[in-house]
C-alpha cells in the first residue's frame, strides 16, 4: 500500500489518490498530429523510475507530479502542479 | 486430429498402469533442458502459455521446427501461473468474438491434441445482472453473440438460483440479482498444465525450451533485428517474436521502441480447499468481481486491477478487500472460508483493451502482447495466430484487426470504450 506524500496535505493513504497518466503523455493544443499521436499512444512504460501525474481526489483535489520507481514503489520526488 | 507420437512415450491409462507396477520409476522428463543453440528460424521471447503455444503450432501446423523459446525464469512462472483460469468467448466486439471463439474451439480438443490433461472444464461462465439496465445490456450482448454463432443464454433469477444455490437472491440483498447471461461452453482449465502440455508437445517436435535465459537486448543489422543478446549469450534467428506479457514495454524498450501499453498489477486470492460448493464460474461485470472453485477445492477469486503502473508483482490490500467483500455479498457462505493466499501478476494493459499481434517497426521483430487481464483464455488461439504470422509473414484474417497500426489509423477495438486510459478499464 502506498503512503503518498501530498505537498499540501502531508502523507496520505493511496486510496485518496487517482493515477491520471504518465508525464510523457501530455498533449498540447498546438501539437502536430504525429506528436499528439505519440503522446496518446506511445509509452516508455519504464521498468524503473518514471514520472506520473496523480490527483488527490479525496483530499485537497490538487494535481501532483510524482517521480516513482515502478518496481520498488519508492517515491523520489513529489511536486505540486 | 492425428495422434502425435512421443519420443519418451505417450501418456495413457496403460502407461499409468505399467508405471504403477514398476513403482512409477520409469517416468522421464516431460521436456529436455535445452542449451542455447541456433541459428533458429524463430526465436520466441517468453515461456508463458502464449510463447509455448506459439512454438508448438509453429512446429505442428507449419513444420517450422528450428524454434527456441527463451524464458528468463521458469516456464509458466509469469501470468500463466498466476491467473484465475477463466476461459470464455462471450465478448461484445465482433473482432474479439471471432478471435476468442477460435481459441475456445481449440480449448475443447486441447487435452487430446497435446496428449496432456489440461483439465479444461467447460462448466459454464455466468455473468450476473443486478438491475434492469444490466439485464438489457446482457440481453443485447447475448443477441450479438448468437448472431455470431456463439452460445449465449439469458437466465431468469430462478434459473440463476437453481444453478448457483449459494447466491443471495433476496430482494433486499446488497446487490440484488435480476438474472444472468451464461456461456455454457466456457469454464476453467489448469494453468500449469497448459504451459507444461504445450512445452512437452513442442519439445517433442524439436523446439528448444531454454529456461533461466533473459533477453537483455537485440542483435541488429541496420534496421533489421537478427537475434537477441541474453544472460546465456547471443542467439541469432530469422524472426524474433516478443511474447512477454507484463514485460512487453520493457522488452520493446530494449529495441528503442515504445508501445501503446502500460504495465499494471492484477491480484487474485484463494481460500482453503472445501468440498464442491460452486460448479460454475460466477462473474459480475457491474461490480468487478468473480469467483469459481478449483479442482483442488479452493475458491479462487479476483476483481479490479490496482489502477496505477507497476512492475512489482504485488498489490495493495484495498483492492483485495473490495473483490472479497463483493464476492461475500453475492455468496454469503464464502465468509466462513479462510483465505490461504493472495498474489499478483503484471498485466500488459493495452490502450484499447485489446491484444496486439503484428509486426513491429523494425524488420524481423514481431509482437504478441497487450492481453491485459484476459489472455489466459486466448492461450491456444493466440499461439495459433502468432505462429501463422511468424511462419507466413502475414497476419491471419482473424488477427488482422489487431495490428499495432490500428492506433494511428483510429481502428481501435475498444470493448470498454475507455480510450487510452488503462486505469479506467
Ligand atoms: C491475477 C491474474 C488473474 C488473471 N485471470 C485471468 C482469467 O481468469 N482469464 C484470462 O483469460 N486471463 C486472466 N489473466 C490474464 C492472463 O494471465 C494473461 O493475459 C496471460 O497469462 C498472458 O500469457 P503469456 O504467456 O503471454 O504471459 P506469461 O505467462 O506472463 O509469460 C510471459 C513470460 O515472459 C517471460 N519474460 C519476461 N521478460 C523476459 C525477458 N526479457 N527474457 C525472457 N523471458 C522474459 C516471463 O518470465 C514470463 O514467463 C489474469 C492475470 C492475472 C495477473
Ligand atoms: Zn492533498
Amino acid at each position: 500500500m502506498l503512503l503518498i506524500p501530498c505537498p499540501h496535505c502531508g502523507p496520505r493513504n493511496q486510496e485518496e489518490f487517482a493515477y491520471e497518466r504518465s508525464v510523457d503523455s501530455l498533449v498540447r493544443l498546438d501539437d502536430a498530429p504525429g506528436v499528439a499521436m505519440a503522446a496518446l499512444y506511445a509509452r516508455a512504460n519504464l521498468r524503473g523510475e518514471d514520472h506520473e501525474i496523480w490527483v488527490h481526489v479525496q483530499g485537497c483535489g490538487q494535481w501532483l507530479r510524482l517521480t516513482r520507481d515502478r518496481v520498488t514503489h519508492a517515491f523520489r520526488d513529489v511536486e505540486a502542479l | 486430429m492425428a495422434k502425435t507420437s512421443f519420443a519418451a512415450g505417450r501418456y495413457s491409462a496403460l502407461a499409468l498402469l505399467r508405471g504403477a507396477l514398476g513403482g512409477h520409476r520409469h517416468w522421464g522428463r516431460a521436456w529436455r533442458a535445452a542449451e542455447p543453440g541456433g541459428p533458429y528460424d524463430v526465436i520466441i521471447i517468453g515461456g508463458g502459455g502464449h510463447g509455448l503455444a506459439t512454438a508448438y503450432y509453429l512446429a505442428q501446423v507449419h513444420g517450422v521446427r528450428r524454434v527456441a523459446v527463451l524464458e528468463k525464469g521458469y516456464i509458466g512462472g509469469g501470468n500463466t501461473g498466476r491467473n484465475t483460469t477463466i476461459v470464455r468467448s462471450n465478448y461484445r466486439q465482433p473482432q474479439l468474438q471471432r478471435m476468442l471463439d477460435h481459441s475456445l474451439r481449440l480449448w475443447h480438443g486441447l487435452s487430446d491434441e497435446l496428449n496432456y490433461n489440461v483439465m479444461f472444464s467447460p462448466r459454464g461462465a455466468l455473468f450476473l445482472g443486478h438491475s434492469d439496465a444490466d439485464m438489457v445490456k446482457l440481453a443485447e450482448r447475448g443477441d450479438a453473440l448468437i448472431a455470431m454463432n456463439i452460445d449465449a443464454e439469458l437466465m431468469t433469477p430462478d434459473a440463476v438460483a437453481k444453478l448457483v444455490p449459494l447466491l443471495d437472491m433476496r430482494r433486499d440483498a446488497r446487490w440484488p440479482i435480476e438474472g444472468g447471461l451464461i456461456q455454457r461452453r466456457g469454464g476453467t482449465a489448469r494453468h500449469d498444465a497448459v504451459a507444461w502440455g504445450f512445452a512437452r508437445a513442442a519439445d517433442n517436435l524439436g523446439v528448444d525450451i531454454i529456461e533461466n535465459c533473459e533477453v537483455t537486448g537485440f542483435l541488429r543489422d541496420g534496421d533489421r533485428v537478427t537475434g537477441v543478446t541474453t544472460t546465456r549469450g547471443d542467439i541469432s534467428g530469422g524472426r524474433t517474436a516478443i511474447c512477454v506479457a507484463g514485460n512487453s514495454g520493457h522488452v520493446a524498450g530494449l529495441a528503442g521502441l515504445k508501445l501503446p501499453i502500460e504495465s499494471h498489477t492484477l491480484q487474485a486470492w484463494v481460500t482453503e480447499p472445501v468440498k464442491p460448493m460452486i460448479d460454475t464460474v460466477v462473474m459480475s461485470q457491474s461490480l468487478h468481481c468473480y469467483f469459481s472453485q478449483s479442482d483442488k477445492g479452493g475458491i479462487v477469486g479476483g476483481g479490479d486491477p490496482d489502477m496505477f503502473p507497476s512492475y512489482a508483482q504485488r498489490g495493495a490490500p484495498i483492492r483485495l478487500e473490495e473483490s472479497i467483500a463483493q464476492c461475500i455479498a453475492l455468496a454469503p457462505a464464502l465468509s466462513r472460508l479462510r483465505m490461504v493466499r493472495s498474489w499478483a501478476g503484471v498485466t500488459d494493459m493495452s490502450f484499447d483493451g485489446a491484444p496486439i499481434i503484428g509486426e513491429m517497426p523494425l524488420a524481423g521483430l514481431y509482437l504478441n502482447g497487450g492481453w491485459c487481464y484476459g489472455g489466459f483464455k486466448a492461450t491456444p488461439g493466440s499461439g495459433w495466430l502468432y505462429a501463422h504470422l511468424l511462419a507466413t509473414g502475414e497476419n491471419h484474417p482473424i488477427a488482422a484487426p489487431f495490428g499495432l497500426d490500428r492506433f494511428a489509423s483510429g481502428r481501435t477495438v475498444d470493448e470498454a470504450g475507455a480510450g487510452p486510459m488503462p486505469q479506467h478499464r
